[in-house]
This record gives C-alpha cells, structure tokens and sequence, in this order.
C-alpha cells in the first residue's frame, strides 16, 4: 500500500534501494521482508479481524436485547451460511457461544496484538532507532505469513461440523474438550501458529532492539515507544511457550484422548475419559499467558501515547525514566499476577495472599505511567490534532478501566464482582477505549510517514466524537450492570435470570438493568456508525488527503521523521547518528522548538 | 455511594463485608478519578496552543505526585491487609464444625444443580470417583452403612434454616459451573474431580435464585431453575421429616 501510494516523489533514495525496484508485485507486496511493507501488512490484517470481531459482538448483541427476534438484515445470511445454529436467522445459544469465544479470540490474538506489537512495531521501530531494517528480515516475512495462516484456520473453523469453539476464548476444560465440535481443534491449531508467529516476532524486536540501534542511541534516549515493544517482547516471548504447550496438551485431550485436563469419573456424553487430569491445570497455564497478555496489549499502547503526547505538548515527556522502569517493574510483576483470575476455583488464603499482594504491587506502576502521562501535560502548549484527541482520551479512559481492576483484584470483593459485567465494562475500558484509541492515535499520527498524506481532519474529528461518545455509552452501563449481579456469556442476556421470570426469587435483575441491554446494543449500532468515517477516510486518503510538504510534517524529533516519506527501502538516506534524547521539544535557546535526535 | 452503587438485597452475614469493602474500594477510585480529571480539564484549560503558544521544557516542578502515590500505595495496602486479606480467611477458612451447621452437597451438571443431604447421622455416603458408572452416576459406595439414610438426590432445590451456618461442599460431574447467590454473596467454582467447600449464614427467610456464574455450555443461560429455600427453623425441619423416607435408597 505504502509504495502504491507515493505518488509523492523521492527525490533522494539511498544506495540501499537500487535493487528494490527490481522486485515484482509478489515479492514487493506478498513476500516482502522489508519491515515496513510487514508492518502495513500486519497493519491491514489486523484492522480487518477487528471490524470482523466487531461485527461478530454486533450480532451477539442484538441477541442479548432480543432474545430469540430473528436478526435483522443478516439474519437469513447467516442461516445460509451457517445452517442451523441460525435457523431462521436466530441466533442459537450455540452459535451465540460460537460468536462469543471467536470475538475474545479474534479481537486479542487477531487485532489488537497483532495491529499493537507487530504492525506498528514494524513499520515503527526499526525506523525510531535507526536501523535499516529488523535484524532477521526473513524470520519477519515469516512471522506475518504464520500469522496469516494462524487467522485463516480460526475464520476456517466456523464452517467446520459444529461450528467454531464455543467454550469462551479462556477454553476451559472440561467444557472445551468434552464439547460436540471440532471448532476447538480449529481453535487451538490456530493458536499453536498464532503462538509461533508470535515468538518469531518477539525474538525478531528483541534482537533488533539490542543489536542495531544507530551510534549514540543509548538505552537511556529510546523512544518510549520502543522501550514498550522491547518489554511486550519480553512478556511474548516468556508467557507464550507455556500456552503453546497447553494448547498441543488440550489438543491431545481432544483427538488422542490424554486427559491432561480431564479428573476422573467425568460424566459425559460419547467417548470414554481415562481420567487422573486436572482442569485447574489448564487455568493455570492460559493464565500464565492471559494475564502478561493484558500488558502485551497495553503496553505498546502506551508507548503511542507518550510519542503522540511528547509531539503535541511541544515538550518532554515527564519523568521519562520513571516510565522506563515503571514498564520494567509490569514486566516482570506481571509473571506473577495470574492467578487474580481464579479466586474463585477454591483457593485458600496463603495463596490468594500472595496473588493479591502481587495484583497490588502491578497497579502501583501503573499509576505512574499515566501519573507521568498527565503530568507531561503541564506547561505545554498542547495542539488538539486528530492523533492527540486520541491520546489524550486514553488517559481518563484508561484510568477507569485501571481503577476498575482494583475491586476486582481484592478477592473479598471480587466475590461479588466475579464473572459479573463489571468484569466485561473494566477490561474493556482498558482495552478498547483504552488501547485502540492509542492505535487509532497511532494510525493518525504515521499515517503521513506512510503515506505522504494526512488523513482527514475534520473527518478524523467526527470519528473521534463518535467513538468516545458511543464507547461509553457501551460500557459504562455495563457497571451498573455488573454492581446488581448480571452475569457473563448469557446468550439471552439474562432474561432468565431476571425479577420477571422468576417472581418470587431474591436476587433476579430489575426491569431496568435489564432495559439497559437495549441501551447498549443500540449505543453498540452507533459505535459501529462511528467506525464508517474512519475506514473512508482511511483509503480515500491514500490518493486523496492533504499532501504533507516536509519529511517532518509534525515538526517531531525521533528518528521516524528523519527519513524520505514513505522511508526507501534500507530507510535513511545516510548513515544516521544519535546526539540526544527523544523528546528534545522547546530546549530554551534553540531556534525551532524541536530538535531532532540525530542534530549533533 | 451506596446509592450511586445501587448493591443488589442482602441476606448473608458477611456480605456486608463484602458491600463494605466494595464501597471502600469505590470511594478510593472516585477520589482518584475526580482528582484526576479536574487536574486533566485544569491542564488542558491552561496549556493549550493558544493561551500558552510557548511550552515549558520542565513542566510541572512540583513533587506532589510522589505524595499521592505514596497516599495510594497506602490506601491499597489498608483495604488489602485491613480487609481483603482477613476477611478472606474468614469467609474461606474459619468453617464450623460440620454439627454446627447445615451441611449439603451439591453437584452441578449441565444445567441443573443436585442437591444431596447427609440425612439422620449427618454423614454422607461414602464417594469414590473410580466407581462411577452409568448405573451408580455419583459413584456411591453402597457398602457404605453411612449411606442408607442420606435423602434422595434432589435437583435445583435447596432448602436451608434461617440464621444458621451452612455449608456447601460443590462439585460438578461434567464441566466447570459456578455457585453463585446474589443475596447471599457466596460465588464458587463447581469443578469436576474436586469437591471444595463454601460457607455462609443466611439472614433473611424467602427464596433465592441461585445463578451458574460460569460459562458451561450452550444451556448456561437458561440455567437459572435452582433456587434456594432459607426457612424458619421449623418449616426446615418440617421440610426435611417430609424428604426423609425411611429405609429410601440413596439413587
């Protein structure tokens, strides 16, 4: 795309590219090793799984407001396609449950992390720190390949007998071994490819990281944004191998008949279990995974935040090192935090003692990271551009998705908030207006470098109004929801639990917590609306926006911004040394008020 | 903010340690919430391009940040060795004895729940999971003298006294459910091949709906026929001298 789209000219392209425009449109476009090619790649891919993972949440939720209504202009689709978990376009408990675990599974292993960690850390890193490209060129072509086929297997799997997983994207076992459906061995040979992809990655960042940062890029003048990548490497690269060896285990539950995970004397239908395995087994290792997986979503989030801050407050980021180490400290704490999501599987107080203190300790970083995000924008003389209303609503957003995690972090109060849609409202303040208005920040803001174009202002706007308005209308009911006792993964949205249906029983949702699921889907509609300026904008842009007229159309001082627009391949122009810090804005005595890294 | 927070009925004893520490809780997200936004609209108000064109490459100089994560480190660790910890071991270890409480077994299933009391001698039959079998699902030891008065298994129907401990020892025999009761405030993981125990007083008489809080399956949604009787002592004892058929066998 990028490529496609310079129709800006180059006036000066590096010795590096002359054999860069040999290369036909496959390997140029298809099997390209050019780490910006991968990012934008990544970048595309992923945008599309989330639109379709969101669109997957469309439908689930028209079924949590009309229980059992036929859905409404796709509905006769769906049972076309699908057949007759769909019968007349209902959708069925069953292939609600098929929706369900496919949007967790898509949405973080197919979105978010992908378009967080590998699209923006491709086309970004390489480029901040000054290298040329990844250090293993072809292990990241494969990366994305792997990834790709990893995407194709899931959507694959919801044509398979059965349909797709239907035992939530946590897969607990029992449920996901002993379920009818062949979707779960989709599912986890998807992931086992997700996985791999994944280190590949991983390794790929931490060696180019370590290894080719240009002269006098010190640890200490990284772009934060790369110190984020540097520790999301770390955490894939440790926390994944053990899911990867719980999926094959899970895998073997299910086609070889082990039982890793299944105890003795299980009851269920068809096939007989040897038994002696233990399904908290497997809690334990997707935990192990999910829960450094938050900060792999979070973390590069953050990163995009202090860059698009730092350039938009026109002055440095505050407390820059507290923002390294408070990252290192999530790092490693983020190891020992799992089991936060099993206080209720029977734990006793030492244990939970321990995991509790550990939750405790994690959000104390955490704070500081925004606390330093908010602080940075005293004194400055900020600019509200498209990318920096983006990252400015992270912060608040972000804020109550963190806050949220505390009563859910104590177990004492987490008795009453476990598996309820407190849950649902609090990870995805964290992860939707939380992280993906940090990637839309991003996409806004390296959008020109990729391009040579900016996206649309004024539609960029709209877009913003849109999503934050829509997105809280989303999830702060969800609260109010979670606080009166509404359960998860109800495919009828709790009707059968309400006060309605059960006249007489203590303990049934009111009429309006449950009214309150119209609220939501109809406020879900508008976010979906809210999307349509965005992907317009995002492709008409690309021939028609706002022609940029300097390589630094932000007036930026990292490393990114010194390179032709889009960046030839081999990226710079010259060789390229590092005099200073990243956020280098305002220095009294300078005649601009930025100066770039590489200005000796 | 307990009415902004708008806490379903109450009826256990220590649910209003729970609701307690909910609000505590709250109110230390509030404040840091509304501190930090009238601080955000404050910074955005003062340091925008145009009322401040020329930034300030320090920013702020204060170190009043640094108190207020101290102040927060410090709240969280009150709500956590104040509260959270020890009314934890409380709620999860201080058990009666079993005399001094109703004791009641309960196995989930997909999508019911069963329900089994210990009958006269208080004691369950004997269970052994490896005798588990199409014609003994619950894996009875029916040598087990203990057994012969245990009350048929009843399904989604608890009954229990008012103002009296009570214990549950859940399990499940297919896949992962979750005792939940709202009112009563007690969550727990039903997993199969592990039996664990729960506990609560109930305070208040009436019928509860007792929710599966954890996804097991396509019926999960529409697993909502348990319910939970809390009745007088009497009416208890009533109810149960009506279960207890002499000489019933224990399928």
């Amino acid at each position: 795309m990028s490529t496609q789209a310079s129709s800006h000219a180059l006036p000066h392209i590096g010795a590096h590219d002359s054999h860069h425009e040999e290369l036909g449109f496959l390997r140029k476009y298809v099997f390209s090793t050019d780490h910006k090619t991968i990012g934008i790649q990544y970048g595309i891919t992923s945008l599309l799984f989330l639109l379709f993972g969101f669109s997957l949440m469309m439908m689930m939720r028209w079924s949590i407001a009309r229980p059992g209504e036929p859905l409404p202009l796709v509905g006769g689709l769906l049972e076309k396609i699908l057949g007759d978990v769909a019968a007349k376009g209902v959708i069925s408990a069953d292939l609600y449950n098929e929706f369900g675990a496919m949007h967790g599974t898509i949405m973080v292993f197919l979105g978010v992390v992908p378009l967080a960690f590998a699209a923006f850390g491709n086309y970004v890193v390489p480029l901040q720190i000054g290298a040329i490209d990844m250090a293993f060129p072809r292990i990241n072509m494969a990366s994305y390949h792997v990834y790709l086929m990893g995407g194709i297997i899931m959507l694959v799997s919801f044509f398979v007998p059965g349909g797709a997983a239907q035992a939530g994207w946590t897969s607990y076992s029992p449920l996901a071994t002993t379920i009818q459906t062949n979707g779960q061995v989709f599912l986890l040979t998807g992931l086992v490819f997700l996985i791999t992809s994944s280190l590949l990655g991983a390794v790929n960042f931490l060696a180019t990281i370590i290894q080719l940062r240009a002269p006098g890029m010190t640890w200490m003048r990284l772009p934060f944004f790369v110190w984020a990548q540097f520790v999301t490497g770390f955490l894939l690269l440790l926390a994944f191998p053990p899911l990867e060896a719980a999926g094959i285990m899970q895998l073997m539950d299910k086609l070889a008949h082990t039982s890793f995970f299944l105890p003795t004397g299980l009851s269920v239908a068809g096939g007989h279990i040897s038994g002696g395995g233990n399904p908290l087994l497997w809690q334990h290792l997707f935990w192990f995974l999910g829960h450094p997986e938050v900060y792999v979503l979070i973390l590069p989030a953050m990163g995009i935040v202090a860059e698009v801050i730092a350039n938009n407050t026109r002055k440095p980021i505050w407390g820059y090192k507290s923002l390294v180490y408070s990252s290192l400290v999530i790092g490693f704490v983020s190891f020992i935090v799992w089991a936060h999501h099993m206080y209720m599987t029977g734990m006793g107080t030492k244990i939970s003692t321990f995991f509790q203190t550990t939750t405790m300790i994690i959000s104390i970083p955490s704070v500081i990271i925004l606390t330093c995000m908010f602080l940075s924008l005293w004194g400055g003389s900020i600019r509200f551009n498209v990318p920096m209303l983006f990252a400015l609503a992270f912060l608040p957003m972000f804020g109550i998705g963190g806050l949220t995690g505390l009563p859910l972090g104590f177990n004492f109060s987490d008795l009453h908030l476990h598996d309820t849609y407190y849950v649902i409202a609090h990870f995805h303040y964290v992860v939707a207006p939380g992280t993906i208005f940090a990637l839309f920040a991003g996409i806004y803001y390296w959008y020109p470098k990729m391009t040579g174009r900016f996206m649309s202002e004024f539609w960029g706007k709209v877009h913003f109004v849109g999503s934050i308005f829509f997105m809280n209308m989303v999830f702060m009911p969800m609260f109010a929801q979670g606080l009166s006792g509404m359960l998860r993964r109800m495919a009828d949205g709790g009707i059968n639990y309400s006060a309605a249906k059960v006249p007489g029983a203590i303990g049934g949702l009111t009429d309006n917590i449950i009214w309150l699921n119209q609220f939501v889907s109809v406020a879900a509609i508008g976010l979906g609306l809210a999307q349509i300026p965005f992907i317009i904008n995002f492709f008409w842009s690309i021939k028609h926006g706002k022609e940029i007229t300097s390589d630094n159309p932000w007036d930026a001082t990292t490393l990114e911004w010194q390179t032709p627009t889009p960046p030839p391949h081999g990226n710079f122009v010259k060789p390229i040394a590092v005099y200073r810090g990243p956020y280098e804005y305002s220095v009294p005595g300078q005649k601009t008020d930025f100066t770039p890294q590489n200005q000796a | 903010m307990e009415k902004i927070l708008n806490l379903p009925v109450l009826a256990s004893k220590h649910g209003a340690d729970v609701d307690k520490l909910v609000i505590y809780v709250h109110y230390l997200m509030g404040a840091l919430f509304v501190g930090w936004l009238i601080y955000f609209l404050v910074a955005l108000a003062k340091f925008n391009k145009w009322s401040n064109p020329k930034a300030d490459y320090v920013g702020i100089r204060s170190h009043a940040s640094s108190w207020i994560e101290g102040a927060v480190v410090l709240a969280e660790a009150v709500l956590l060795v104040g509260f959270a910890v020890p009314l934890w071991g409380r709620a999860v270890e201080g058990f009666p004895k079993d005399g001094e409480a109703t004791v009641v077994k309960v196995v989930a299933q997909q999508f019911n729940w069963n329900v089994f009391y210990p009958g006269a001698d208080g004691v369950f039959c004997k269970q052994d999971l490896s005798l588990v079998s199409s014609d003994n699902p619950w894996g009875f030891d029916k040598s087990d003298p203990k057994g012969k008065d245990d009350l048929p298994p009843m399904l989604g129907e608890i009954h229990v006294p008012v103002d009296k401990p009570v214990i549950i020892r859940l399990s499940s025999k297919d896949v992962i459910h979750s005792f939940k009761v709202i009112a009563m405030r007690v969550t727990q993981d039903a997993i199969p091949g592990m039996m664990i125990p729960l506990q609560f007083t109930p305070t208040k008489i009436g019928v509860y709906q007792i929710n599966c809080a954890q996804l097991c399956g396509n019926g999960h949604s529409s697993m909502a026929m348990g319910r939970m009787y809390v009745d007088s002592q009497a009416d208890y004892e009533k109810w149960l001298a009506s279960k207890a058929k002499p000489a019933a066998s224990f399928e």
